[in-house]
């Protein structure tokens, strides 16, 4: 039945490769521009709190080039574009913020015309006190939504009754998405008061509801066109609106298209980021390091809006276990209103934040206990039939974390390397080495049911082309290869007769954000949902027309056959347009079994888990805290992986993303809350000479045991964790100074200078 | 300010631009020569996006203002195949899947090639040192090492012999 060509498994060229290599790959900017465009400058808050007293843009207007100016008064429907709760100001009205929150928009002639011109605004402000961090915004209980709390069994009795405490606090940095495209839209006014937008968003459906909220037009009026962004992260999925709103309400005001297309640093200056983290924790375990409570307290800072923070602070609860079962649980968790950026989605969503804290704890109780890390992480890890039932009380009926991590431990030699790394140790001074190997399990699905569906269409053409659509977009994490290839094994052809198309909201309608791992397993069941329907047809077709038994019909190789019988495939497609056989079909689909209650956080939000671990080992110099990973290696389960060659590309690249958060990417603000490191001058993405030599990265042999698309697994947000090994590596160099007994306060990013103060604080302990 | 007129070499053609003295090479080519191949990513020489080559050097083409390359011959990602045939390394950046959202290709290849126009047997290091100044941010950069090494073997068999044929 499967066509080798297109079977799963096989690596398919990315469907743009030849685009890509040309430079002819169309991103929104690259779209050739219609007569009479527009560009547009924001005008952004200096102040991180302050009512605006009055706004002046008299010089502005009348600034050359400049055609026209709007304000939050020139919004025809709603000035909000916030994805849950409606505290999203499209523009500032009465009072601002955070510092680089927009305020008006100019539109002139080019984009230098309309940046010269927003310089010349006057704006006078009355400063209101503002929370610039999360210690402040937690005391003065400033949230941004009420605080979540999850239960299991009595954590305080069973803590009391631990043998052994593991108590402290941790705290993690934020994340820039740093989309190598920056937030773009372009919109153009159609007949009868419609508008056409271009816009780089992993949500095309949301962009269309909230242009037409803020136009106060039907949603029928505004189609959203998505063909490829250059990068999302998660940086596109609530907050390319504001831009893609200001865009439309100029050309709503003016009649003209529109480009908004954003400066690296305004982008970086307004745009919200991965939500840093400050934990307490209280963890109760014995003498072999087993976990018997644990009661944790997390604060994420929000920012200034709700934003997606509800969901990212749930799924940070929902991942704190991470691979662990925790016995008694008590999380507290708290979305901290302050007045920066606010923050959104970012690969991971909270998960990679929630485990984190658990595998510091872990590293403290092995430290504590005098053993190898390596062995408390797999005592603790949940078993097969008895302690598989996660806080949120899920059982885990897929877990494989067992046999992937010995078969880590023995293909990276870690046992050996551990007794190097000691050797090493005891023989230098100032150059420490360390190693870590760290798990993760990571939930698939939206932790909202609702999300979980999505639709597609799949077009036949009468020469055996064939057309896809589907609700998903396309960000560099090869979707639309991958659902090529399931239409392409669906009906037998080759996969160079698919050709997958833009996203489009006058196509599939009502779709769900390209987000939380799930393009393909929603939106390849539902190309094969509308494939299988067309070949179903065909299949009838045939049995009429040729008297074929059904069961023998066959599609593979561009042909189909039966016992007595074949034709190509496109000369089937002739003979089936001739007899009036629908060639064309939407398809959908809906995760099944998923279940949550927000009030209890309680249920099955998720369709199964997806494992991984890796291995890492780094050298630190101790007397500047500069560092060097010397090798990884990586072992992770995609399921049986559609495209292996994808799935590889994606754990690689979010291994080194993750690396880059713990590690380089520092995000500070200054005592005004203005944003500092705003541009990747000051802001450290990591780049080719901040990865290994030695990089090994390996699929786990695999298959879901759920019925998801050819039985793989979502890969695009789980590996995200895997550079936890990386910090807990340099953690563990740092250690060794201090002869592995002391657990270094080191905090994330572990940049050269959280480095330094973790060295002098074990130092300080250790005399 | 008055405009200024430049020619300039770009692909092979002869051009001749008028552009704001302020406009850069980058902004030329994109929106005077309708050549949108390299990006617009950070416009302050950090990215790497921009990457284009002059007079046979990679330049990141957001740092150099247009009346700069006044005279000057320019390559652009456009110009990298001789009509339908691609470049070696464009075919191995597409079969090894060097790309993931594909913005940073464009001036990633350009870095690349020039590093392989003056040195056609680089080691991964010299590999490295060549895209230091690319980000990707999506593919933890070993795809492109490996279609830069499968590159350069190809050409060095194309030209029939190298330092260590």
């Amino acid at each position: 039945m499967r066509a080798k060509e297109t079977a799963p498994g096989r690596a398919i060229p990315h469907e743009s490769a030849s685009l890509h290599v040309a430079g002819e790959a169309t991103y929104v900017d690259d779209i050739p521009e219609l007569a009479g465009t527009l560009y547009v400058a924001l005008g952004l808050s200096s102040e991180a709190h302050a009512r605006i007293r009055s706004i002046d843009l008299e010089a502005v207007q009348n600034a050359p080039g400049v055609v026209g100016v709007i304000t939050a008064a020139d919004i025809p429907g709603v000035n909000d574009c916030g994805p849950i709760i409606h505290d999203d100001p499209i523009l500032a009205d009465s009072e601002v913020q955070f510092v680089g929150q927009p305020i008006f928009a100019v539109a002139a002639n080019s984009y230098t015309a309309a940046r010269k011109a927003v310089r010349l605004a006057e704006i006078d402000y009355e400063s209101l006190p503002a929370v610039l961090d999360v210690a402040t915004g937690r005391q003065q209980q400033s949230f941004v939504i009420p605080p979540m709390h999850l239960r299991r069994g009595d954590a305080e009795q069973a803590l009391q009754s631990s043998p052994s405490r593991s108590q402290g606090a941790f705290s993690i940095g934020g994340q820039e998405q740093f989309y190598l495209e920056g937030q773009i839209s372009y919109v153009a006014p159609k007949e009868d008061g419609c508008f056409h937008l271009w816009c780089s968003t992993q949500h095309p459906t949301e962009m269309q509801q909230v242009v037409a909220h803020a136009l106060g037009i039907d949603f029928n009026q505004v189609v959203v066109e998505m063909r490829r962004m250059g990068g999302g992260f998660g940086g596109k999925e609530s907050q390319s609106a504001i831009f893609a709103c200001i865009a439309a309400v100029v050309a709503s005001k003016l009649g003209r298209p529109v480009k908004l297309r954003l400066d690296r640093d305004d982008d970086m200056t307004i745009t919200g980021k991965r939500h840093g983290f400050e934990f307490a924790y209280d963890v109760g375990y014995d003498d072999d390091g087993q976990i018997h409570a644990a009661r944790v307290d997390m604060a994420a800072q929000a920012g200034f809006s709700a934003d997606l923070s509800g969901p990212v602070v749930t799924r940070a609860v929902c991942h704190f276990d991470n691979a662990y079962y925790l016995g008694d649980v008590a999380i507290d968790a708290y979305s901290v209103r302050t007045n920066t950026q606010s923050n959104t989605a970012f690969r991971g969503f909270g998960g990679p934040q929630g485990a984190i804290a658990i595998e510091y704890i872990i590293d403290n109780i092995a430290r504590q206990l005098g053993k190898d890390p390596l062995q408390v992480r797999k005592l603790n890890f949940y078993g097969r039939d008895e302690r598989n039932v996660t806080p949120y009380g899920q059982t885990v009926s897929d877990n494989v974390i067992h046999e992937l991590v010995d078969e880590l431990e023995s293909s990276s030699d870690y046992s050996a390397r551990r007794k190097a790394v000691a050797a090493f140790n005891r023989d230098n001074e100032v150059l420490r080495k360390g190693l870590a190997l760290t798990p993760l399990k990571f939930g698939i699905s939206f932790n909202v049911v609702h999300f979980n569906q999505a639709g597609a269409l799949v077009h036949v053409y009468t020469d055996g082309s064939v057309l896809v659509n589907h609700g998903g977009t396309e960000m560099g994490q090869g979707l639309h290869t991958k659902v090529s290839q399931v239409v392409a094994l669906e009906l037998g052809i080759d996969v160079r007769r698919v050709r997958a198309t833009a996203n489009d909201t006058s196509k599939v309608a009502n779709t769900s954000a390209t987000a939380a791992s799930t393009g393909s397993d929603l939106n390849g069941k539902a190309a094969q949902d509308a494939a299988r329907q067309i070949r179903n047809r065909l299949i009838r077709f045939i049995a009429e027309e040729h008297g074929a038994n059904l069961a023998d019909i066959e599609f593979a190789g561009d042909r189909v056959s039966w016992g007595s019988g074949e034709i190509a495939f496109d000369e089937l497609v002739v003979q089936a347009y001739q007899n009036r056989v629908q060639l064309w079909s939407d398809g959908f689909y809906k995760t099944p079994g998923l279940s949550w209650d927000r009030e209890a956080m309680q249920g099955s939000p998720f369709y199964y888990f997806s494992y991984g671990a890796a291995v890492s080992e780094v050298v630190v110099d101790t007397l500047t805290g500069e560092w060097k990973l010397l090798r990884a290696d990586i072992l992770h389960d995609a399921g049986n992986s559609i495209n292996p060659v994808i799935d590889i590309g994606q754990i690689e690249g979010a291994f080194i993303q993750g690396m880059g958060w713990l590690t380089s990417e520092e995000l500070r603000w200054n005592e005004a809350g203005r944003l500092i490191t705003h541009a990747p001058s000051t802001y450290k993405i990591p780049t080719i000479t901040d990865c290994p030599q030695k990089f090994n990265t390996r699929l786990y042999q695999n298959h879901n045991v759920e019925d998801t698309i050819l039985r793989s697994k979502a890969v695009g947000e789980p590996p995200l964790l895997l550079p936890f090994s990386v910090f807990f590596a340099i953690r563990d160099a740092i250690a060794s100074l201090a002869d592995n007994r002391i657990n270094p306060p080191l905090r994330a990013p572990a940049t050269p200078e959280a480095i330094l103060d973790a060295i002098d604080a074990l130092r300080g302990e250790h005399q | 300010m008055a405009n200024i007129e430049i020619e300039l070499e770009v692909n092979g053609r002869q051009e001749q631009v008028s552009v704001e003295p302020g406009k850069t090479l980058l902004h030329l080519l994109r929106e005077n020569l309708g050549l949108t191949g390299a990006k617009d990513g950070c416009r302050s020489g950090d990215c790497g996006a921009c990457v284009v080559i002059v007079d046979g050097r990679s330049v990141n083409s957001c740092m150099v203002l247009a009346p700069q390359a006044e005279g000057s011959s320019v390559m652009t990602v456009e110009g990298l195949a001789q009509g339908d045939e691609l470049h070696p390394l464009q075919r191995a950046f597409a079969e090894n899947w060097a790309f993931q959202c594909g913005f940073c290709t464009p001036g990633m290849l350009a870095s690349c090639y020039a590093l392989l126009e003056f040195n056609d047997n680089p080691t991964r290091d010299e590999i490295r040192a060549a895209i230091a100044g690319n980000f990707c941010r999506c593919t933890g950069y070993q795809a492109v090492v490996k279609a830069v090494e499968q590159a350069a073997t190809e050409l060095r068999v194309l030209k029939g012999g190298s330092r260590n044929a």
